[in-house]
């Protein structure tokens, strides 16, 4: 039944992938990357990861996707034009793509060291996350936490510049 | 328990909460309806049936009646899907929603909930975001200026206002270690010094989390004083101009669901769930839990509308300004200090 599941909305997942490159419309397509990523969600839970489950719902398809649709509504962005993209993308492209998707779940089947796993048999509880995070790994997620913030800033930094510029050519002109 | 009863009494339960929700649904519109109607020196309904009772039925056959308008130059798939989206989320998330507590009938023994998960929580508050999809995809596919603003400032009000939601509720989580919305309820039992009871709104200063609660739950429901994505005066009615009949009465629907579930998530987190007075014999001891729960929610719907016939609507920049600038900074200040007390206790 889990097996069952898994393999439909890891369909899922792949379909919007797919459906994300070929549409036309970036709505669509941002829509497509949210079936995505509600997908994955479905595939966290199969896992037993619930919380990295919920996360990825409230965080990627809640949050951030809603701010990119919210972008694309707000630009207004029309219909993308169509080029028929290179010849050289479409003769090593697609080969090249195949045979490294192969070599790598070769690889991770052949090499990595872990046999099958049962449901739920590793840790994934919010308790055993927080302890990883605010004990375990204390230091790398505190410098994220700094990189985000330095992020942050610098879009702060940029966008006040461009209005105090605005500002300056206002004041010039009045 | 076999796996048969559990689908048979699974999908009793679930015909039986989704019939009373859709119910309240349509009773909350009336008692808004009544209850502004009055503050304003109105009858409010009174013609269908008595004290206008019956107006939800006639509403609801007027809308299946009317006519059915898809505008030209829409995103037509959009255009469709977009009240169903609203709609959708908005009436799952009560699947999580307990209200009261196990019953035993015969051999059958099984809480008063459709389904008890760990991470109750989380779900709704996943549902609540997809939720915004429905409104903003409504807004920009009507091909509409109006409902285009409506839409956007809808999903902007409710990303900014999901932080200070989120992070009013961390501080309850601190107090009872729980995601499941069982297990919150069950942590809230009991009384301080024999009379005060034990709900976390009296406990551990989460008053400020219940405020920030209520001001950033009137935001995300779209409600007044933050009704800016439908602010008919500038905007005709916002993200759902351009929606006729059973279209338009699905972003209704969503719109008070989510008034329902906010009000329950409020009983179950700060006001102490089904707890109360029990007394007398089994069967009252059975249904006096969900009464207290149903009355709490009660309570909570009243205020809103309360709020409705009594505040104007804020300025856009005041709404940012609020969401941003005070209820944000007040939340984090309520988690830090929670922490700290509940870090000192232990």
């Amino acid at each position: 039944m889990h097996l069952i599941l898994f393999l439909i909305f890891g369909a899922v997942c792949v379909a919007g992938a797919v459906n994300l490159l070929l549409q036309h419309h970036p709505i669509d397509s941002a829509l497509s990357l949210v079936v995505v990523m509600g997908a994955l969600a479905a595939e966290y839970l199969l896992l037993g990861a619930e919380f990295v489950a919920a996360v990825q719902v409230i965080v990627y398809a809640g949050a951030i996707m809603v701010l990119f649709v919210f972008v694309i509504m707000l630009l207004n962005a029309g219909e993308e034009a169509r080029s028929g993209g290179s010849r050289v993308a479409w003769i090593f492209g697609v080969p090249g793509m195949l045979i490294g998707s192969i070599l790598m779940a070769w690889i991770l089947l052949k090499h990595s060291g872990t046999s099958r796993v049962e449901i739920g048999a590793l840790p994934g509880s919010p308790q055993d996350i927080g302890w990883l995070l605010f004990h375990d790994y204390l230091l790398p997620f505190e410098v994220t936490s700094i990189l985000v913030l330095i992020a942050i800033m610098g879009a702060v930094v940029l966008a006040g510049h461009a209005q105090s510029q605005t500002r300056a050519i206002e004041k010039k002109e009045g | 328990m076999n796996v048969g009863i559990f689908i048979l009494v699974s999908v009793i339960k679930i015909a039986l909460v989704f019939f009373i929700l859709l119910t309240a649904v349509a009773y909350t519109v009336w008692l808004e309806r009544k209850v502004v109607g009055h503050m304003q020196n109105r009858w409010g309904p009174t013609r269908v049936g008595p004290f206008g009772l019956l107006q939800p039925a006639a509403d609801g056959v007027k809308f299946l009646f009317k006519e059915d308008l898809t505008p030209p130059h829409v995103h037509k798939t959009l255009y469709i899907a977009a009240p169903m989206i609203a709609v959708a989320f908005a009436l799952t998330s009560i699947a999580v929603i307990p209200f009261g507590n196990w019953v035993v009938l015969g051999d059958i023994y099984t809480p008063l909930q459709i389904t008890d998960v760990n991470i109750g929580l989380l779900i709704i508050l996943g549902l609540t975001s997809l939720g915004v999809y429905g409104i903003a995809l409504s807004g920009w596919s009507s091909n509409n200026k109006y409902s285009l603003l409506g839409g956007l400032r809808a999903s902007a009000q409710m990303i900014s206002y999901e932080i200070a939601l989120g992070l009013s509720l961390v501080g309850v989580l601190i107090l009872s270690g729980s995601f499941s919305l069982r297990e919150i309820v069950d942590a809230q039992a009991g009384h301080f010094w024999g009379f005060i009871p034990k709900w976390n709104i009296f406990y551990g200063g989460q008053f400020v989390a219940f405020f920030i609660y209520l001001m950033a739950a009137y935001a995300e429901t779209n409600r007044i004083p933050f009704d800016l994505p439908e602010a008919e005066t500038e905007l005709v009615a916002g993200y759902h101009t351009e929606y006729s009949a059973m279209k338009f009465a699905m972003f209704f629907m969503a719109e008070y669901a989510n008034m329902i579930t906010v009000g329950c998530l409020a009983t179950i987190l700060f006001l102490g769930g089904w707890h109360g007075p029990i007394f007398g014999p089994y069967i009252l001891q059975t249904i006096l839990p969900v009464f207290w729960f149903v009355a709490k929610v009660f309570v909570f719907m009243f205020i809103y509308i309360w709020v409705r016939g009594t505040l104007p609507r804020f300025r856009y920049d005041q709404l940012m300004a609020f969401g941003w600038k005070f209820l944000l900074p007040l939340a984090i200040a309520n988690l830090v200090i929670t922490a700290f007390i509940v870090a000192l206790k232990s």
